[in-house]
């Protein structure tokens, strides 16, 4: 199998542990003068974006800013609960570079490329440092130093965190450096405005048009490289965790003018969500994995049992994740803990009215915490009441933010009765193909954060989205641009009245024109809930050709519907949050296809991504190594056509197997 | 359930506002609030009516977009909770809501109940940070810090920046947001180099922002959603004032 | 502008200011009630009218009884500078509100303004009435050995040049005292339903005031401690809040029900 003669992943030559400090070291450099003539346009303020925009500022480039939230501190990495990996050893539990480096390898069942994993790992430790040095207030024990937790798919603590509340701390750390920088007017900064169109010139990126939300103005924004980081496209399912706004446009219009889209097909769909509750759901709500640390999943032997959690006693329950894969039990990967709890759902076994939910449990948590503080504290003989009182304390400590949150939207104490959980789209592996230096396939267009495909394979490990958001903004694309830009010292700002920028306006706005004339019937609301449904049932947990032929059809004939029949209120010129919402929509209908396409072509199962024809006898992902080791790059050509452009992973330093948890 | 919503509609900043009133019926106690609004949305859709525009985003409670103030109340009558994570099981059949913006000058309205927010990231630029180029930082076990302080910077950091202090407090004051950034940098090691001058620039560009002053009515942190303490104030009151008796800017 | 004037007519300075003087309004309640309590003395008003004399005349009382009223000057129009720029800073007014805060700091302005009323009635009917209006003199005979005292009026239109006549017969081991009778004025004054009434609707706003406004002094100058906070608490609603304004409403009430 051969690569494509398209992809060139620029993976610096050398021993593994070596490539990128070798290569930081020799990577061309921009002197300071040069750099302040420099222009870098930044979309999405979150973790990548965010870390990237300050740490460039810093470096003396200038920086234009985008996000469509009115702050950039509302991205949504803020809502990333768990914590951050890095390789600290501070646990002194043999973790290292190389450990970390594997798991994330392993966990995402051996379709990440090896040369970024390793970088990701070592500068990990980096990440943390800087954090801290900010003012991040990670939990720490009361020596005063670092506290660390598990999460799944490792056996280390190597997990930071601060409460249930990590991806805020660190977001809001990335965001005051940010702020800093604007604040001495090296980064400037737009928000409310959305990316709409890349501009480019004789085969290089050279800017945006953005549409300014509040008045509804479209913009035209020069820069000698645009980094996307507007994070990823879950919310194709309607139903995800992630935010209501959080969508695909800027990548996807990358995409349309000439970048390759890397494994869209690979979706990560988390275990532990908030079940829906009705139609009119709007989003679904993540509990933290950190919760299968102490919580134990179950779902009663019997089938369509009714009894309530309480009644079922413990030889009557089913700790099935525990039954199958005894090494990691709880903490297995999400991909395994999601399709493990699908498995048991669909056979008959789900809890709850909607019969597609099963428990996460404490109760075992808290007896166990409660005789732990009774021994911290002398009392030999504590009554049941005591133990239960403690060791609900404890929880409440560890976990009490998640515990008020699912009681807010449930109504329901899980501090007396188990939780309900069910997966949930939750983060997207694929995104816009980059190489070495997350330069997408168009020059001086990079992709950072969860807007590209890099680090996770076809599953994500838990706490390293943070991770590898941080990494690339802060530690990776300040000296991977050198490259591309030091070629660009010579090129003057180009002027906006450039006929490319002149032309890819008009293309702006004659769709917002053609959207808002259509004057059909139907919300854009109600096409994504549709889009959502089809892409949930035959593009979700699990896939086949059938479904995803199907899907293709079904995404194609909604998309001419959509372009007959919505109605969009309001004007182009004014705040028009269902224009936004409609372009967004638009957008979601065409990666849809793309995704189903994608799933159609990689007959093999590998982590989130299931093919039920490719699954072992006990229902594990049976990838195929002969076939599809390799990132499947699309080439966007025109409508509903696609070129597939194969980068074929190489594995020099790790020994591919079969994932095993067990 | 069925429901009366007085809702505060107005086209833009310079428009004047007023407040219109639907019936929705049908509202499942289970809905989050704003998801009671989608469903409002959708029905002025259908009607060939412009929906009502509000903020949202993350819908868990984290992100700080949405922003309604809801039967005189900023996020509504639930303590320790954001327009979002209120559900409808909160509200009764046949009950009248009255949701309105935030009001406050330095807020001004954008349209219906979307209000500008900026000021906040301005205080935040002029000092919310601690001045550490990426690739400055020593090892982050380096300086141990007790964990009480930890744990109360931490408490202070949890601010979302929604607005509900400002939009709480009778003077409109944006002193909970500003304090709750001045303490966590204050309470840690790292923030310790800039900690006068930081309270200076925050309290200066906070006044330019033209919020009010505060008069410790304590409604803000009754309404914070993330429950932010009083003495955060105080704190900042210290570091403030201590920050002009010992800095050597004159 | 110096680094002084910055400070002070920042939101916080200005705020300061206002606790500053705040709490040394405090303080003289504190020592204006002690002095007061004199009134509850049966002795025909000896205590309360030497009192009255020291604290008129002598030096150091006297500037800083001039510092007070320059404070409660500055306090209220201070006050009331604030309220109006407070009240800028939300220029579109809520159409409902269901404020989470305690009514008297909602309402300090109002309070305020309706003791800076009381406070100008009440200065009229005594301090304006004692500096510059003929009240009647009173002698007063103090049997040195045994403390007895004697009152007698003076005859009407008596006058002197000096605010406290006194001179000691060694003899008979006497001291006679003659001076303006305020404790007559005063209870005089009482007799009255309105002003008695008036002066217990001050209290009661003295005691609202100052729930809010004692502890919102020291928040404002930054202390705020788990382990102290509630003492400054309990200190402002008990002694700050109710016994202070209670123990003085409780002179209007002595003085009218007496004269039953």
């Amino acid at each position: 199998m051969a690569g494509s003669s398209r992809l060139d992943a620029k993976i610096p030559s050398g021993p593994l542990e070596k490539k990128w400090s070798q290569y930081r070291s020799t990577v061309p450099l921009v002197n300071p003068a040069n750099k302040r003539r420099i222009e870098i346009i930044v979309i999405g303020t979150g973790l990548a974006g965010a870390s990237a925009a300050a740490s460039l500022a810093e470096m003396g480039y200038k920086v234009k800013a985008f996000c469509f939230q009115d702050s950039p501190r509302r991205a949504h990495s803020i809502a990333a609960q768990g914590g951050i990996n890095a390789a600290k050893n501070y646990q002194n539990d043999g973790d290292s570079v190389y450990r970390l480096f594997y798991d994330t390898i392993k966990g995402g069942d051996y379709r990440a490329r090896e040369a970024n994993v390793h970088r990701l790992a070592e500068v990990s430790g980096n990440i943390i440092d800087q954090c801290v040095a900010q003012g991040v207030p990670f939990a720490r024990e009361y020596g005063g130093l670092l506290s660390n937790r598990s999460f799944g798919g490792t056996q280390v603590q190597r997990t930071f965190y601060a409460a249930g509340q990590t991806g805020q701390q660190l977001l809001l750390g990335a965001y005051s450096a940010l702020e800093r920088q604007i604040g001495m007017g090296t980064i400037t900064m737009y928000n409310r405005h959305e990316m709409m169109e890349v501009v480019i010139i004789d085969g290089k990126c050279r800017g945006i048009i953005a549409r300014n939300l509040i008045t509804g103005e479209l913009e035209r924004h020069f820069g000698h490289a645009v980094l996307i980081a507007s994070g990823g496209y879950g919310n194709v399912f309607y139903l995800s965790t992630n935010a209501m706004g959080s969508n695909v446009t800027a990548a996807w219009k990358a995409h349309k003018k000439g970048a390759f889209f890397g494994n869209p097909c690979f979706t990560q769909i988390h275990p532990t969500c908030i079940p829906v509750s009705g139609d009119h759901q709007s989003k679904l709500t993540l509990m933290s994995e950190s919760l299968r640390n102490d919580g134990r999943i179950w779902v009663p032997k019997k089938k369509d049992d009714n009894r309530a959690p309480g009644d079922i006693p413990e030889d009557e329950r089913d700790y099935y994740l525990e039954r199958r894969y005894p090494a990691f039990g709880n903490l297995v990967p999400r991909d395994i803990a999601s399709r493990a709890a699908k498995e048991r759902c669909d056979a008959g076994y789900g809890v709850g009215t909607s019969k597609l939910a099963v428990y996460l449990d404490y109760a075992a948590a808290i007896d166990r915490y409660g005789h732990a503080e009774a021994n911290k504290n002398n009392v030999h003989n504590p009554s049941k009441e005591d133990i239960v009182k403690w060791g609900k304390a404890v929880v409440k400590e560890k976990y009490g933010n998640l515990f008020d949150m699912y009681k807010q939207i449930t109504g329901e104490d899980p501090y007396e009765v188990p939780m309900r959980i069910y997966p949930a789209v939750h983060y997207t592996m694929g995104g816009l193909w980059v190489d070495y230096n997350l330069m997408t396939t168009v020059p001086g267009l990079y992709a950072l954060g969860e807007a590209n495909f890099s680090d996770h394979g076809a599953n994500r490990l838990g706490a390293s989205a943070l991770m590898q958001g941080l990494a690339d903004g802060y530690f990776v694309i300040p000296y991977t641009i050198g490259a591309y830009l030091s070629n660009e010292i010579r090129t003057p700002a180009i002027p906006t009245t450039h006929e490319a920028f002149v032309e890819a306006e008009k293309s702006v706005a004659d769709r917002i024109n053609t959207l808002l004339n259509v004057k059909g019937s139907t919300s854009p609301e109600m096409f994504h809930r549709r889009l959502g449904k089809i892409m949930w049932d035959k593009c979700g947990m699990a896939r086949n050709r059938q479904g995803l032929e199907s899907a293709i059809q079904e995404i194609r004939a909604l998309r001419r519907e959509f372009w007959n029949d919505v109605r969009v209120m309001g004007e182009a010129k004014e705040f028009n949050p269902e224009l936004d919402k409609a372009s967004r929509v638009a957008d979601f209908l065409e990666l849809g296809e793309l995704m189903c396409i994608d799933a159609l072509n990689r007959e093999e199962s590998c982590g989130g991504h299931f093919r039920e024809e490719h699954q072992t006898e006990e229902g594990e992902a049976l990838r195929d190594d002969e076939h599809f080791t390799f990132v499947s790059a699309w080439e966007y050509i025109k409508e509903s056509d696609w070129g597939l452009h194969k980068e074929e992973l190489v594995y020099e330093n790790i020994k591919i197997a079969q994932r095993s948890y067990k | 359930m069925n429901l009366t919503l007085k809702v505060w509609r107005q086209k833009n900043s310079q428009s004047e506002g007023y407040f219109e009133t639907h019936q929705l019926t049908g509202i499942s106690p289970d809905m989050s609030f704003l998801e009671m609004f989608d469903v409002l949305n959708e029905k002025l859709v259908e009607e060939n009516k412009e929906p009502v525009a509000f903020d949202h985003d993350c819908r868990e409670g984290i992100c700080g977009m949405c922003s309604m103030y809801i039967n005189g109340r900023p996020h509504g009558p639930l303590e320790g909770v954001t327009t979002c994570q209120l559900h409808m099981r909160s509200f009764s059949d046949g009950d009248t809501i009255v949701v309105e913006p935030w009001r406050a000058t330095a807020f001004p309205v954008i349209k219906d109940l979307v209000v500008e927010r900026s000021s906040f990231d301005r205080i935040i630029a002029a000092g919310g940070f601690v001045s550490v180029n990426t690739g400055n930082a020593q090892d982050a076990n380096n300086i141990p810090i007790p964990k009480d302080d930890a744990d109360d910077a931490f408490a202070a950091a949890a601010c979302i920046g929604c607005g509900a202090c400002v939009a709480a407090c009778k003077n409109a004051s944006a002193m909970l947001f500003v304090s709750a950034k001045v303490s966590q940098l204050a309470l840690l090691p790292q923030g310790q180099a800039e900690r006068t001058i930081r309270a200076e620039k925050m309290v200066a560009q906070m006044d330019e922002e033209g919020f009010g002053s505060c008069t410790n009515t304590g409604a803000c942190s009754a309404e914070c959603p993330k429950e932010i303490s009083l003495e955060n104030i105080a704190r900042l009151n210290r570091e403030y004032l201590g920050a002009k008796l010992s800095s050597k800017s004159v | 502008m110096s680094w002084l004037t910055q400070t002070l007519t920042s939101s916080i300075g200005k705020k300061v200011l206002m606790s500053l003087t705040g709490l040394f309004l405090c303080l003289f309640l504190v020592v204006h009630l002690i002095g007061n309590l004199q009134l509850f003395k049966d002795d025909g008003g000896y205590a309360f009218n030497t009192y009255a004399v020291t604290m008129t005349t002598f030096t150091p009382v006297k500037i800083i009884s001039y510092l007070n009223y320059f404070f409660i000057l500055f306090h209220a129009f201070w006050g009331i500078y604030l309220e109006v720029r407070n009240r800028k800073a939300r220029n579109v007014k809520y159409n409902l509100i269901r404020n989470q805060s305690t009514w008297s700091s909602r309402n300090m302005a109002l309070l305020g303004t309706i003791l800076l009323v009381y406070i100008v009635v009440h200065m009229g009917d005594f301090w304006y009435k004692f500096h510059n209006e003929p009240l009647p003199y009173v002698q007063y005979t103090e049997m040195l050995s045994t403390g007895e005292v004697f009152s007698q009026v003076m005859p009407a239109g008596y006058t002197q040049d000096v605010k406290q006549v006194e001179f000691v017969n060694s003899d008979e081991g006497t001291r006679t005292v003659i001076v303006k009778d305020l404790y007559q004025t005063v209870s005089v004054a009482f007799q009255n339903f309105l002003l008695s009434f008036f002066y217990l609707l001050g209290m009661v706003a003295v005691g609202f005031h100052l729930y809010h406004g004692f502890q919102s002094a020291f928040q404002t100058l930054g202390i705020n401690h788990p382990k102290y906070s509630p003492f400054i608490k309990a200190v402002g609603i008990w002694v700050f809040a109710f016994i202070i304004p209670a123990a003085f409403a409780a002179m209007p009430l002595y003085f009218y029900f007496k004269q039953f």
